[in-house]
């Protein structure tokens, strides 16, 4: 497959001193969803921003179906389509308006954008809201907008910056139907930021794990979750003050034993096998378990071992921003 | 089509988008209209009839010919009442492009601006969108309030005709079109619409008092004098102020006037532009 993205070195230094992105090196294939997996203030919006020519890099280069982002900043801009994280359709203008307005920038005449504005609005089932002030639109509707909005050009990239942040869990799986009915009918490679684990994870043909600025792992979510290479036991005794870890890290086939409070994060080979043999041991030393749990490795686990915590949610990011957004999601 | 007609057409097609988009915005919402000639109604209504600067020679026992003179010397005409209402159309166009600036701080804001600058737009059409929305707006905003200071008693010059009142739109245009650009390149960076509204709250009254909007300029102590003759609502206000309602126009000084406006536009437009490349995008 032909490589669509290609991006080297690409790093983004704020006010000389903070390292937003810092020596990105990736490539996206055509035709793939490619996501980008990571906290608040990782720098995937930062990296998306660039990729847009919305950001000059401070180094680096990268190209885009062929276009460089830097040389050849309008060559790209005509070739992909942008979903922004905030709902940017004007409040004030119908849902008509706004795509229209989204042609009139890509320069399309108005004959051609009008059989298309149509097209698009049937398919993300706004049809019957096109002549409707977005004011009176759901958060659900509102994505749905963007999207339709962030297709016009035909993009054969499109990017997507958080496609269903603040939506509920309905919605969201609503949105995502969407979205790939769209890459079907269009047949365009998909680059998506997320901080949804099951949505990377049911989406992505590869996923990249980026965390202050860096990516730390990339390849397919199976991939990653085998690389976790085992099985993960949770275990909570009731004495917490007594610490078995030696115990439990003597049974065969144990790698690793995390200790928290009085629950203990087993890496196991094996987990069906191993988890007998540990209960044997710890209640052979007069240890009194509580809770027992078996996990197959998720993204969740993929993402704690590289990242070292799990999703949090981060201030520092625009907040304002994110507000008005999560404002217009619930209305 | 050749590729560079079609850029040209394409980059006009989004500049005409971008500033309908602001206009569409106004003319749905009659209350903004509204609440901006509020203001400078309130102005002429009270201010302008409480500034009774005539009665300060008939309550004296002036006789009326010499106090009519006295102030034909000081304001140009015989009452100080249309002498302030011309000024209020610098009023009304400087609040309308310092408040233009605010605009582009919400598309920050809101995202709408980065998704504009990832599409193939011509970054100077931003900018100048924003601009043309401004003037076309003011204009308008100036259309009425001159049709509304007529009702309240606004004498018109006797030589007056619509060649005179599309001079004052182009005097106008000028120095809106200068304003505008400027209030826009200041907030080109801002991400907070608070600096915006500090900036536009420090200097709206300054621009207005050190210019001959409210009271002429020649009897103003020296250094204000200063001032008012680099302030481009001066010379706006006399290129208006010649054309509806003196009696006699002085030629020279109207020249002087499109002159300095003329200048101010074009170094402040093109400025923008030049800003918008550079700066919109960090």
């Amino acid at each position: 497959m032909e490589e669509i993205i290609q991006v080297d070195n690409l790093t983004k230094v704020f006010n000389k001193s903070l390292t937003a992105v810092d020596h990105v090196s990736f490539s996206v294939k055509e035709g793939e969803i490619f996501g980008f997996l990571g906290p608040n203030g990782a720098g995937k919006t930062t990296t998306i921003n660039m990729l847009i020519t919305v950001l000059k890099p401070t180094s680096g280069t990268a190209t885009v179906c062929g276009h460089s982002i830097q040389k050849d900043a309008n060559g790209v801009r005509n070739s992909i389509g942008v979903v922004p994280q905030e709902y940017t359709a004007d409040e004030d203008l119908t849902g008509m308006e706004n795509i229209l307005l989204c042609a009139d920038l890509y320069g399309i005449p108005r004959s051609e954008s009008k059989k298309r504005a149509q097209e698009l609005l049937e398919l993300v089932e706004l049809t019957k809201f096109a002549d409707k002030r977005v004011q009176t639109y759901s958060g659900g509707m509102r994505r749905r907008l963007e999207l339709a909005c962030g297709l016009i050009n035909r993009p054969r990239v499109l990017f997507l910056d958080e496609p269903t942040l603040g939506l509920d869990v309905q919605t969201r799986a609503a949105t995502w139907s969407y979205i790939k009915r769209l890459k079907e009918q269009y047949n365009m490679t998909i680059f998506m930021t997320t901080h949804y684990l099951e949505e990377a994870d049911n989406l992505c043909d590869r996923i990249a794990i980026i965390d202050h600025g860096k990516i730390i792992k990339l390849d397919s979510p199976d991939a990653l979750k085998e690389s976790i290479d085992g099985d993960i036991l949770t275990v909570t005794t009731k004495e917490d003050d007594n610490d078995v870890s030696g115990l439990i890290s003597k049974v065969p086939k144990v790698k690793e034993v995390k200790k928290q409070n009085s629950t203990y994060r087993v890496k196991v080979e094996k987990g069906e096998e191993t988890a007998p043999l540990i209960l044997n041991a710890l209640m052979k030393n007069g240890v009194t378990i509580t809770k027992l749990s078996l996990s197959k490795p998720t993204l969740d686990e993929v993402y704690l071992e590289y990242t070292g915590k799990t999703i949090r949610e981060e201030e520092g990011t625009d907040m304002f921003r994110q507000r008005i957004t999560l404002r217009r999601a619930r209305h | 089509m050749t590729q560079e007609n079609h850029n040209a057409k394409s980059m006009f097609h989004g500049f005409w988008a971008l500033t309908n988009r602001d206009l569409k915005k106004w003319y749905k919402e009659p209350i903004l209209l509204f609440m901006s000639i509020i203001q400078p109604v309130l102005w002429m209504g009270l201010f302008g009839r409480a500034m009774n600067i005539g009665a300060i020679f008939t309550n004296n026992n002036v006789p009326p010919e010499i106090a009519n003179q006295l102030m034909i010397q000081t304001f140009g005409v015989g009452d100080y009442f249309s002498f302030m209402a011309v000024g209020m159309l610098s009023f009304v166009i400087v609040f309308t492009a310092m408040f233009s600036g605010m605009s582009i701080v919400w598309d920050r804001r809101l995202g709408f601006l980065n998704k504009a600058l990832s599409t193939p737009v011509a970054r100077g059409a931003i900018i100048m969108s924003k601009v043309l929305s401004a003037v076309v707006r003011s204009l308008i905003q100036a259309g009425i309030v001159i049709v509304l200071a007529w009702l309240l008693g606004m004498q018109f010059s006797s030589s007056f005709t619509v060649l005179h009142l599309l001079g004052t739109f182009a005097a106008l245009f000028l120095m809106c079109l200068g304003l505008a650009s400027l209030f826009i390149a200041i907030a080109i960076r801002s991400t907070r619409w608070e600096t915006q509204m500090a900036v536009v709250n420090l200097l709206n009254l300054p621009l207005i008092f050190t210019s001959n909007a409210l009271f002429p300029s020649n009897f103003m102590p020296d250094w204000l004098q200063t001032i008012s003759r680099i302030n481009p609502i001066t010379y706006g206000t006399d290129a208006a102020r010649q054309l509806l309602i003196l009696s006699t126009i002085d030629t020279s000084k109207l020249i002087m006037d499109f002159a300095f406006l003329g200048g101010f536009a074009l170094v402040f437009a093109t400025a923008g532009i030049i800003l918008s490349w550079k700066y919109l995008s960090k």
